[in-house]
């Protein structure tokens, strides 16, 4: 799960990791009371969406005095910004993070992520910060410094002086720069965060550390346990289909394409995906139904592919094994006939009674075509598009 | 001949009283696997279909020599039930549950460091040597015992789907095995390569990879060093977005890293054989292997 940079900030208040003051706001009028409790001008106007790339596309502005926080207010609340992370359709702003502007001396990289090659969390962090992180560790790896902390010993003080040492701050700056990675070490820990990045971390001229912006991202597997956390999701930020299938404990994920596929388990659900393009057409989504499929899930996974417009043709792909294939074609039959199927699907399945399960999509009177094996339903399916 | 599980496997099932530990361990029954325990706390002295139930594992370990352990608890409990198995002394830990807490799992792949122990999983199908025993979900009749093929995989349903293509070409198993889709996991491909090495019986694997890591290129590396046995390669998600998690929590795109395509090339570089297209699986592996 994604939340907000204004959101993050808060986790790093709470924290103890310093960040600038502001605060998030929803109009331009309140944008303009914020700006004006800040200590003085200038101050930053913050697009808050969950797409990295905000300051290229427009979304970040710098505002002078009292007017000009009006005018980037304005100009930036409602916008649709696009960005890299975006995709060419953009994504709405509905909130602004207001925040004083710092004098900067330097700007730096700190992240800390549980790595799953090493079972280690790893830590971070380069003298080049405030630029696209991946281009320097492929184009200059010596600039960063990475520290593997063991989650069973937990965070030691040489693990901090480490990351001090090596971006070579100021001695006045090291002792706050120790604290401030120990602190966002535990804020991994304590949150099941799955990433803590802070892009830039500045020192300002007065030697000072603060988190110009905050990103963290949770570990969906482990919110059970946060509930606080939950409270931070944002569903104006997610695709409105794939809010829906969460809604039935469905993983979906909408793709460009115009052949609907639903499959149980994900290693095939994605090879499916693979088969389609092969087969010369495009996929439209990625949709697990789970290892065993039911008829009910059948029926909502029938839902959330019909719900995408472009979707000309749909294509099941089930390998039921130890599931009865006639038990899943009558599901399939009534499902179809529920939800008003008006594009047609070819259905492959294998499991016990997949005779049986043919005859009763064969006979239910609905488009619903077999296929005798993948490479069978690839070319129905591509026929059926193309 | 097979690797980590035979007929002589003793099965203790964790979270055996509950709906999937019922249903799977009567399946498992069926196709001959030796179950002889099982567990749930609060539950020992019951008996699940004549299996006796213990409150603990360490119980059932010392009352029945069971040498491997199935389990089917919960996300919120199982990295604690993979530790509690760990400790009692079993060989094998084959772990289904799916959805553990990454940092549940970097704790218990530390502790495990080390300890004479095989973790299977989490979030995998399970293992199977056909013809004599099955410690996982996946369906038994796909399989033809004998060999000479192992096959390891990331995935679950995507197993069954290689599984299936090589019976239909006759060609027989000797383990097949997922590995899980998690991004922390016990017995990766590097570990399964090496067994299959040195299993008589086997004489190709097949390897099944997906987007997410570098586990695949790792295992491509040591194909090149040390597998003398021809291995057939199939990667899932060439049309994966980057950034997105693709149903397995492991099976995203971070960056440039993790990609189908960079997989397969590190495959290919390394003499593994790689089909790009799964519904032509069985045919390319008959070609392949010699059999």
């Amino acid at each position: 799960m994604k939340i907000h940079e204004y959101q993050a900030k808060e986790l790093f208040a709470n924290q103890q990791i310093p960040i600038p003051e502001g605060s998030m706001v929803t109009s331009v009028d309140q944008a303009v009371d914020v700006a004006d409790t800040l200590g003085g001008y200038p101050v930053v106007v913050k697009a808050q969406i969950h797409a990295g790339g905000r300051g290229k596309g427009g979304g970040v502005k710098l505002a002078k005095s009292k007017e000009e926080v009006h005018e980037a207010a304005s100009s930036i609340l409602g916008m649709n910004l696009v960005t890299h992370q975006t995709g060419p359709q953009g994504q709405p702003v509905k909130k602004l993070l207001v925040e004083q502007c710092l004098d900067i001396a330097h700007e730096m990289y700190m992240s800390v992520i549980p790595d799953r090659a090493s079972a280690n969390v790893v830590i971070m962090a380069s003298m080049a910060g405030g630029v696209d992180i991946e281009e320097v560790a492929e184009k200059t790896p010596e600039k960063i410094i990475k520290v593997a902390v063991d989650p069973m010993l937990g965070i030691q003080a040489y693990h901090c002086r480490q990351v001090a040492f090596g971006l070579d701050l100021p001695a006045e700056a090291r002792k706050e720069c120790m604290a401030l990675v120990s602190n966002v070490y535990k804020l991994l820990m304590a949150h099941d965060c799955s990433l803590v990045e802070i892009n830039p971390l500045v020192l300002t001229t007065d030697n000072r550390l603060l988190a110009l912006d905050a990103k963290i991202n949770f570990d969906d597997n482990a919110l059970f346990r946060h509930k606080d956390i939950l409270n931070y999701r944002d569903v104006d930020e997610e695709d409105p289909l794939e809010v829906e299938a969460s809604k039935y404990g469905l993983n979906y994920i909408k793709m460009d394409g115009n052949v609907g596929n639903m499959v149980n388990g994900a290693g095939l659900a994605m090879a499916t995906m693979d088969i389609i393009k092969k087969a010369g057409a495009e996929p439209a989504n990625f949709l697990d139904v789970g290892g065993g499929a039911s008829a009910e899930m059948v029926e909502n996974g029938f839902r959330i592919i019909l719900g995408d417009p472009n979707v000309k043709g749909i294509f099941i792909n089930i390998f039921g094994g130890i599931l009865r294939c006639d038990v899943l074609a009558q599901g399939v039959v009534q499902a179809a006939a529920k939800v008003g199927l008006n594009v047609p699907v070819v259905v492959r399945m294998e499991g016990t009674n997949v005779e049986q399960g043919r005859q009763i999509l064969a006979e239910s009177g609905l488009d619903l075509r077999t296929a005798k094996d993948l490479a069978d339903a690839a070319q129905q399916v591509a026929a059926l598009v193309n | 001949m097979s690797i980590f599980v035979n007929k002589e496997t003793k099965v203790i099932v964790q979270g055996i009283t509950g709906r999937e530990g019922q249903f799977h361990t009567r399946q498992c029954v069926s196709y001959g696997t030796n179950v002889v325990a099982g567990s749930t706390p609060g539950k020992g002295g019951q008996e699940m279909d004549g299996i006796p139930v213990f409150n603990t594992v360490h119980q059932g370990v010392e009352a029945t020599g069971a040498n491997c352990s199935l389990i089917f608890v919960p996300p919120a409990f199982a990295a604690d039930a993979i530790l509690e198995a760990v400790d009692a002394g079993v060989d094998v830990v084959v772990a289904i549950t799916e959805g553990i807490p990454i940092l549940d799992m970097m704790r218990v792949k530390n502790y495990m460091q080390n300890k004479p122990v095989q973790l299977i999983g989490p979030n995998c199908p399970g293992i199977t040597t056909p013809g004599e025993c099955k410690v996982g979900i996946m369906p038994g009749n796909i399989h033809i015992p004998g060999g000479p093929i192992g096959v390891i995989s990331r995935s679950g349903t995507l197993t069954y789907e290689v599984v299936d293509q090589l019976t239909k070409q006759g060609i027989g198993q000797t383990t097949c095995l997922g590995i899980g889709g998690d991004p922390v996991n016990g017995t990766n491909f590097i570990d399964c390569l090496q067994a299959f090495e040195h299993d008589t019986e086997t004489k190709g694997i097949v390897m099944v990879g997906e987007i997410g890591g570098d586990a695949e290129e790792r295992a491509a590396e040591y194909v090149q060093k040390s597998v003398s046995k021809p291995v057939v390669g199939f990667i899932a998600g060439l049309t994966a977005p980057p950034g997105r998690r693709m149903g397995h929590a492991g099976a995203i795109i971070s960056g440039k890293s993790g990609t189908a395509q960079g997989k397969i090339e590190a495959m290919r570089a390394s003499g593994i054989h790689v089909c790009e297209d799964l519904g032509t699986l069985g045919h390319f592996c008959k070609e392949v292997f010699p059999v």
